[in-house]
């Protein structure tokens, strides 16, 4: 299936999917019609009881449509018989759902072995995969799952959703039952797995700031699994398609979508006055201040790093710039978000330090950068400025 | 009993793990111990021809062996029913029957032994080892069948969702994910019946099924003290080395991983 993006995932299309209930007046999803596009994460967003891990159980047909149909990479899924079906689709649930009296290697071989691969494949596999998640294989192998922290079944859950190389992935609220932080770990390991498996993902999640953060595109459900917007997270956070998205949007909109734009997206002009601490002399930086009108200078050392911030008063008395002063507090790189950017700018008093991939100082960012950047962003997306920030299309 | 309450397990979990691993030790040195001075003790006082025909090693090992055959036909037949139904009782189509099934088995288990074994005479006409097997199994059927539906039943849905939504079939997750998480629930079961079977095969005489009881009876019935304690204790000590032996399948035949 790879084609010239190396794409490995396939295009999931869904048409008026319906699942009714014996026994219940309406159906739990109504006329679902959404597609899929290959090699994209797509994430099924909803408050609880929406049905949209309803949804996405119905891609694996752990739960039979009642009527509709679903093709996936163009072959009708309700044609195949399930068993073989999902061995083509990767599973990952929250909690890992790992079998506890597996080892780690077992876990992760089950599905390989349904599909009949010889055992050095299958080893060869168990091994590439925990490499792929960032686990040792000959610390972690032989482990159960319960000798594991909450993070480490997580990943070992991903391992074996994607031991058969399936072309898709569900994932069913995966990283629901861990902390924050290892939370926000696991999010950058899947999207650093993502751009090199390229997988076409369905991801179940009712945190909108992880929908934002993992999505390429993020379909916000509502009862009866009613898609009432489907699009990039750029465009539902720039214009929620209702009020009732906007609601799940919550508030803070515009600081979600710094989460989504870099700081090499904007401009960091490099306007900050720089000397090398073990190069120039006090005195010279001195004149070179009061020449320009400036109060501060950067320090860099010698590969061009930030050091420290010296105001022009402190350069009189000092026999060297290694020893004067304050150090610099929060930097951002080119890499990181605005969001990032913005608490830095905040904590360094009006703008913040950019350097680029080795450290070097490359530019400065402020406030102003930010504003512009969730502007034109709006702008981009249709919708004019809103002065009230209310939510209206 | 309602069905809520038919599904309590029995349970064999005595204690911490240290505890549990000194009485895998202590509990055989005890029953030799028991075994040891009362046999003794019969053969060494002075016993009349009567006791003599009784207290000999020919005739203690013969009513042993019968009494150790008993109990591992009944074993046999305990597990090779209640295992099965019990699972087919766990499937999805089959739920609403587990009740009815309990109920049975649990009448098997509230009717006196004697009763259950007198009854299937009256009814069968048989007599010796079967005669006696099939009725004291289905008196101590019940723990294995309600520790097999329970053991089942508490496995985590989840695993199951998780197993057949990578693809496992129904059939595999049973064999695969199922089974093996009941397997400690499913052996304490089969403990107690076992035990159970121990003590009830005492009763096989009735049927002529031979067995330690008709020590017991032989010796009530002459006014030959010797002879019954005889009987009684060796029953005691394989009602314990059962015990025994099941509690050291359950330390090594459980599933790895769980502790």
């Amino acid at each position: 299936m790879a084609d010239s993006d190396n794409v490995s995932g396939v295009e999931i299309q869904l048409d008026q999917v319906t699942k009714r209930y014996p026994g219940s007046r309406e159906p739990a999803v109504r006329d679902v019609s959404m597609t899929i596009p290959a090699g994209k994460i797509v994430i099924l967003v909803g408050p609880s009881g929406c049905g949209k891990t309803t949804t996405m159980r119905m891609i694996n047909r752990l739960i039979e449509p009642t009527s509709g149909t679903i093709t996936i990479g163009g072959e009708d899924a309700l044609r195949l018989d399930p068993d073989t079906l999902r061995r083509k689709i990767g599973y990952a649930i929250q909690q890992a759902g790992l079998f506890p009296h597996f080892t780690v290697a077992q876990n992760i071989a089950v599905v390989p072995g349904l599909l009949g691969w010889n055992r050095s494949r299958i080893r060869e596999r168990v091994d590439e995969m925990m490499d792929l998640v960032g686990l040792e294989p000959a610390d972690y192998r032989d482990r159960y799952p319960r000798q594991l922290s909450g993070g480490q079944q997580q990943r070992v859950g991903v391992a074996r959703a994607l031991a058969a190389d399936p072309p898709v992935l569900l994932m069913d609220e995966p990283f629901g039952a861990v902390d924050p932080i290892t939370r926000g770990n696991l999010q950058d390991e899947l999207l650093r797995l993502q751009t090199e498996l390229r997988k076409t993902i369905v991801f179940v999640t009712h945190d909108f700031d992880e929908a934002v953060k993992l999505g390429d595109k993020i379909a916000v459900l509502g009862d009866q699994s009613a898609i009432l917007q489907y699009d990039t997270p750029e465009a539902i956070l720039a214009n929620p398609a209702d009020d009732t998205v906007a609601g799940f949007v919550g508030a803070g909109a515009s600081l979600k979508q710094l989460t989504l734009l870099r700081v090499r997206d904007v401009e960091y002009p490099d306007i900050a006055l720089t000397a090398v601490e073990t190069r120039d002399s006090p005195g010279a930086l001195r004149q070179r201040m009061t020449e320009q009108g400036r109060t501060y200078a950067l320090l860099l050392d010698e590969r061009g790093r930030p050091k420290r911030w010296v105001h022009v008063r402190d350069l009189s008395s000092a026999t060297s710039l290694t020893s004067v002063g304050r150090p610099v507090g929060d930097v951002v790189s080119t890499q990181s978000t605005l969001q990032d950017a913005l608490e830095a700018i905040i904590a360094e008093g009006g703008n913040a330090v950019v350097t680029g991939s080795r450290g070097e100082y490359v530019g400065m960012v402020d406030i102003r950068t930010v504003t512009d950047a969730v502007q034109q962003l709006r702008e981009e997306h249709g919708d004019a400025p809103e002065p009230t920030g209310s939510a209206a299309s | 009993m309602s069905a809520a309450t038919d599904v309590r397990a029995f349970s064999t979990e005595s204690g911490s793990r240290r505890a549990e691993r000194v009485r895998l030790l202590a509990q055989p040195a005890a029953v030799v111990v028991l075994v040891g001075s009362v046999l003794t003790w019969a053969f060494a006082r002075d016993n009349d021809e009567i006791e003599a025909q009784s207290i000999n090693a020919a005739t203690l090992l013969t009513k042993t062996w019968e009494h150790v055959v008993i109990t591992f036909v009944v074993a046999a037949v305990v597990a090779g029913v209640a295992v099965p139904l019990g699972i087919v009782l766990t499937r999805p189509w089959a739920r609403p029957a587990a009740p009815l099934f309990i109920a049975v088995a649990n009448i098997g288990q509230a009717a006196p032994a004697l009763g259950v074994l007198v009854l299937f005479f009256l009814w069968t006409e048989w007599e010796g080892l079967w005669a006696a097997a099939l009725p004291i199994a289905f008196y101590s059927l019940l723990p294995v069948l309600r520790n097999t539906i329970t053991g089942i039943r508490s496995v985590d849905p989840a695993l199951v969702d998780a197993g057949r939504g990578i693809g496992m079939s129904a059939f595999g997750v049973l064999l695969r994910v199922e089974l093996p998480l009941a397997v400690p629930m499913v052996l304490a079961g089969l403990r107690t019946s076992l035990v159970l079977a121990v003590g009830t095969a005492t009763l096989a005489f009735f049927v002529n099924g031979g067995g330690l009881g008709e020590l017991v009876d032989t010796g009530y019935k002459l006014n030959r003290v010797p002879v019954l304690v005889v009987g009684a204790v060796l029953a005691v000590g394989l009602a314990l080395l059962v015990d025994w032996i099941g509690a050291v399948l359950e330390e090594y035949l459980g599933p790895r991983g769980l502790s």
